[in-house]
């Protein structure tokens, strides 16, 4: 494999999408991270399932205060203008299209939305937290994640072989090497390295790529 | 109107063997810990409660509060979104050997369940899980455009929760995040049992302050400085 992000460069890339004053959920472990890269004058309301608005990063070990968590479970703090309020409540949020982006991992995208992101197969105890809520409602729905598994196979594929998360789902991946969006169930290319050619791409890549217009450089800085 | 009782005991009296126990708390935030070491208090002098249906996000921590429910096999089955944590053992072990069930349930459906179940809404339709193995033999039905999975209220026998402040009629404020589930736990319960760190007289609370009013709520017992069960199972506590 030739050069490819980092997942913190992954999650600056995701940040610059988000808008000033967009309410956003992010997901548990890596999509977290996207909240530390904010554009300069840009601030998101971060919005967590637990019901939290407008929470802040972890306060330094021994100041945590273990009733106010994130989703995660890890201590929070919170921002001028946080709100707390009921699990319904926040739920109503997330399906009620009051939400503007979630960001997700995946296991697996396939071209037509569908995700795959809470379970590896019937081994071990199933857990769904609120994965399943998270991929309705939010006007965006975008995944971040490695463009293939740590074995080497495709991320991005024609149909989800693990058991789905949500159908029809996801509007935009951002990977290691591309951005990809779905449109009409296909996986439209919108960046990737520069230096990375669209024939290595294809065959890391589960589905055919469609190019529309111009595809950008996907430039990110050491972060 | 007095809703108070004067120990946790009392506070837990009426729950018996095979009921359905809601217990608020997301984590150890809101985990209504004494009531809940109250209750394992009467299994082990009794041998009863036993057979609980428990509904709770999580499927207990460590050695404490609901994990510590499952340890003295006092729960049959567990109803909850997510039933692994940093120290999931107790569910675990005994679900890998079949001697405890799961019902798992998306996170917001299970809240919307219990609020239907609270609010006298038998059933009622939801995008989540649609196209997925947890919408398995359940309706569904297309409105708009869009499918969506029918779900069932939630109600149960009894609810366990931790306020903050309570006034006697039964009012009640949580304390920042840990609400969570529990408004929608009292309503939902026939019998909603309340631990509060401060128990103040009628009119003792702003009402425009109020989250759960005295309505949903049936006893309530003070217990000041309550314990925090992440802090306990960072401290590697073990009740009993």
């Amino acid at each position: 494999m030739t050069e490819k992000l980092t997942n913190a460069q992954i999650a600056w890339r995701a940040a610059q999408d988000i808008a000033d004053g967009a309410y956003v959920n992010l997901g548990i472990g890596f999509p977290e991270m996207v909240a530390k890269f904010q554009p300069p004058g840009r601030q998101a309301v971060f919005h967590t399932e637990n019901g939290v608005l407008n929470f802040g990063e972890s306060p330094p070990e021994g100041e945590e205060d273990w009733d106010l968590i994130n989703a995660g479970k890890k201590a929070i703090t919170l921002k001028p203008g946080a709100a707390f309020f009921h699990h319904a409540d926040s739920f109503a949020m997330v399906r009620g299209g009051h939400l503007d982006v979630a960001i997700l991992g995946a296991y697996e995208v396939a071209e037509n939305g569908d995700l795959a992101n809470w379970s590896t197969g019937p081994k071990g105890v199933p857990a769904v937290g609120g994965a399943m809520d998270l991929v309705h409602g939010a006007k965006r729905v975008a995944v971040i994640t490695d463009h293939v598994t740590k074995d080497g196979r495709p991320k991005l594929v024609k149909r989800c072989g693990l058991p789905l998360t949500g159908v029809g789902c996801v509007t935009r991946v951002y990977t290691s090497l591309a951005v990809v969006d779905i449109e009409s169930q296909r996986f439209v290319l919108r960046e990737k390295l520069p230096k990375l050619s669209l024939d290595v791409l294809q065959a890391v890549t589960g589905a055919e790529l469609l190019v529309d217009g111009t595809i950008g450089d996907l430039i990110v800085p050491e972060v | 109107m007095d809703k108070t009782v004067s120990d946790l005991a009392t506070a837990v009296a009426g729950i018996e063997d095979g009921m359905t126990l809601m217990i608020g708390g997301f984590g150890g935030s809101g985990a209504p810990i004494e009531l809940v070491h109250a209750l394992i208090d009467r299994f082990r002098a009794t041998g009863s409660p036993e057979g609980l249906i428990v509904i709770n996000n999580n499927a207990g921590n460590g050695r404490i509060g609901i994990a510590a429910m499952i340890d003295a096999g006092m729960v049959a089955k567990m109803v909850c979104s997510f039933p692994r944590s940093a120290d999931p053992r107790a569910f675990t072990e005994k679900y890998r050997v079949g001697q405890i069930g799961l019902e798992l349930v998306p996170q917001g459906t299970l809240a919307e369940r219990i609020r239907a179940g609270g609010a006298g809404i038998p059933a009622f339709y939801t995008p989540t899980s649609f196209g997925t193995d947890l919408a398995e033999g359940k309706p569904v039905a297309e409105f708009d455009g869009r499918m969506y999975v029918q779900e069932r209220w939630l109600k149960s026998d009894a609810a366990l929760i931790k306020a903050e402040l309570a006034d006697t009629m039964g009012n009640l404020t949580y304390r920042k995040a840990a609400r969570n589930f529990s408004p929608l736990m009292a309503a939902a319960a026939r019998l909603t049992v309340v631990q509060a760190s401060k128990i103040v007289r009628p009119g003792g609370i702003d009402p425009e302050q109020i989250v759960t009013p005295g309505i949903f709520v049936n006893r309530i017992v003070e217990v000041a400085d309550a314990q925090q069960e992440e802090a306990l199972m960072r401290a590697g506590v073990a009740y009993g």
